[in-house]
């Protein structure tokens, strides 16, 4: 059986080491400044650390996928065309693209620069992808985490793209490189500084019993002291709806992928991607070890195909919310 | 895999605290700060990135230890307070085991924050920042300490 490939997260060099050696046939990164969707104070690559990670990387045959996944914001654009530069100076086998603007640049200034189209992208249909193929010449899209395992094979169907499905991970609302809801309570978001919920504005108070987290002033969540936290974002937040106080938009849960991995190849998906590049070098190698296991022992076929409790322990363990769901891929309405 | 050690979840008893609590604090701000000066003498922190937490004020609590460690960060020096802040820019607070976990890298910080084994009050950015600065420290020739069960 072909197996998909192992896409792994890094913000750190050490996470990306840590991606490299458990497994990952490839790890994908951030410059460390507002070009990608996790800029947090601390993480992601300087020119140093890049080039070093690329090094590393590519000693031990792991592939390097630069995100540069935000949108060029306006009087800036040149920040982003700089960003796209430095990564084919980097060397890097294929950079990750949200935006048309600089889809266009990228494809126009460096043909021979491999270009995958980012999950923000929000590319959901095959027209979509295939239009990004004619005219940016992408090889490979990302999905966002929107559609049933029959939408996905519909895609997959109707494309000579490769197509890039996410494995493991925390999960949000979902309505990736659309999303606002960050903005509505910071005015900033993913889209315009490279953040969801920026920490600045972020506030946990402790209180005897009760911890309470506030986005920029606005309670969105309470916890008692032994109940499992999420991350501060709105759309995880509980909130009073009609009298009752509940998860209205989304419960903090993540995405995994483990039951249903030989359905994913089979459809002929060409890689699997974890989220998160804001976690430390101990997720990425618990994560990165634990789906290179269960995707090699299908070397040999889905037959003899189980998850293993330990895999799921490790899995559950790391997840936010700690529960894990299968997300749109098996949702039986469309 | 080989069998290196694994650092398990624990927690001291209830007694250790109540008895922690009462004894003097300076003496973990002093050793919290010999060793995070000792780790900047090495050059294993990033000196740029650390002008970030100038004149910051820190907390580390252990909550069944009951110890507490109160410090800053000026002119390239981490230094004790010893007088407890009611309210330092950034307070930590965990069990003896996550610190434990943290340092040798087998649990994720945001694991530990998900189960609600460590809290993070005060300036959540300079937490992240932190945080991130710790991760991306390439600690040279630690033991390799195996990351749970072989699977």
């Amino acid at each position: 059986m072909k197996l998909p490939d192992l896409i792994c997260p890094a913000g750190s060099l050490p996470a990306l080491k840590a991606a490299v050696d458990n497994g990952a046939d490839a790890v994908y990164l951030g410059f460390k400044n507002d070009t990608n969707a996790r800029n947090f104070a601390g993480l992601n690559f300087d020119q140093k650390a890049m080039t070093e990670g690329v090094r590393y990387a590519h000693a031990k045959g792991c592939e390097i996928l630069l995100a540069i996944n935000t949108f060029a914001q306006a009087g800036r654009v040149a920040d982003w065309h700089k960003s796209v530069d430095a990564a084919v100076d980097q060397g890097v086998d294929a950079i990750i693209l949200a935006d048309v603007g600089l889809l266009d640049y990228a494809s126009q200034r460096h043909p021979q620069q491999r270009l995958h189209l980012s999950v923000q992208g929000s590319a959901t249909s095959y027209e979509a992808v295939n239009f990004c193929q004619r005219e940016f010449g992408i090889k490979r899209a990302v999905l966002p985490r929107v559609l049933t395992l029959a939408q996905v094979e519909q895609v997959i169907k109707n494309t000579t793209v490769e197509i890039e499905v996410f494995g493991f991970g925390s999960l949000c609302v979902m309505n990736e490189g659309r999303c606002w809801l960050s903005s509505y309570a910071c005015g900033e978001s993913p889209n315009t500084v490279g953040a969801c919920s920026p920490a600045k504005y972020v506030k946990w108070d402790k209180k005897p019993g009760v911890m309470e987290t506030r986005l920029n002033g606005i309670l969105i969540d309470r916890f008692g002291d032994e109940e499992p936290a999420g991350y501060p974002t709105l759309c995880k937040g509980r909130f009073e709806v009609e009298g009752d106080t509940y998860y209205a938009l989304e419960e903090p849960t993540s995405l995994n992928v483990l039951p249903i991995l030989p359905e994913i190849i089979k459809i002929g998906v060409r890689a699997i991607k974890v989220e998160g590049r804001q976690r430390s070098p101990a997720y990425v190698t618990q994560v990165t070890r634990t789906l290179r296991a269960a995707l090699d022992s299908l070397k040999n076929g889905a037959a003899s195909y189980q998850v293993k409790p330990a895999w799921q322990a490790e899995l559950s363990k790391v997840s936010e919310g700690s529960q894990a769901t299968l997300g749109a891929y098996n949702r039986p309405w469309r | 895999m080989n069998t290196s050690f694994i650092i398990p979840k624990f927690r001291l008893p209830s007694f250790i605290a109540s008895v922690g609590e009462k004894l003097p604090q300076w003496p973990h701000a002093m050793v919290l700060v010999t060793a995070l000066n000792t780790a900047l003498k090495l050059k294993f922190l990033p000196e740029n990135e650390l002008t970030a937490l100038n004149g910051k004020s820190f907390r580390v609590h252990i909550r069944d230890t009951g110890g507490e460690a109160f410090f800053t960060y000026r002119n390239g020096l981490f230094r004790p307070l010893f007088s407890r802040s009611e309210s330092p820019d950034l307070s930590f607070s965990a069990y003896l085991s996550a610190y434990l976990q943290l340092m040798a890298r087998q649990e994720d910080p945001d694991t530990l924050f998900f189960s609600r084994e460590l809290e993070v009050t005060g300036d959540t950015e300079l937490g992240l920042l932190v945080k991130n600065l710790l991760d991306s420290i390439e600690w040279p020739n630690l033991p390799r300490l195996k990351l749970g069960k072989s699977i």
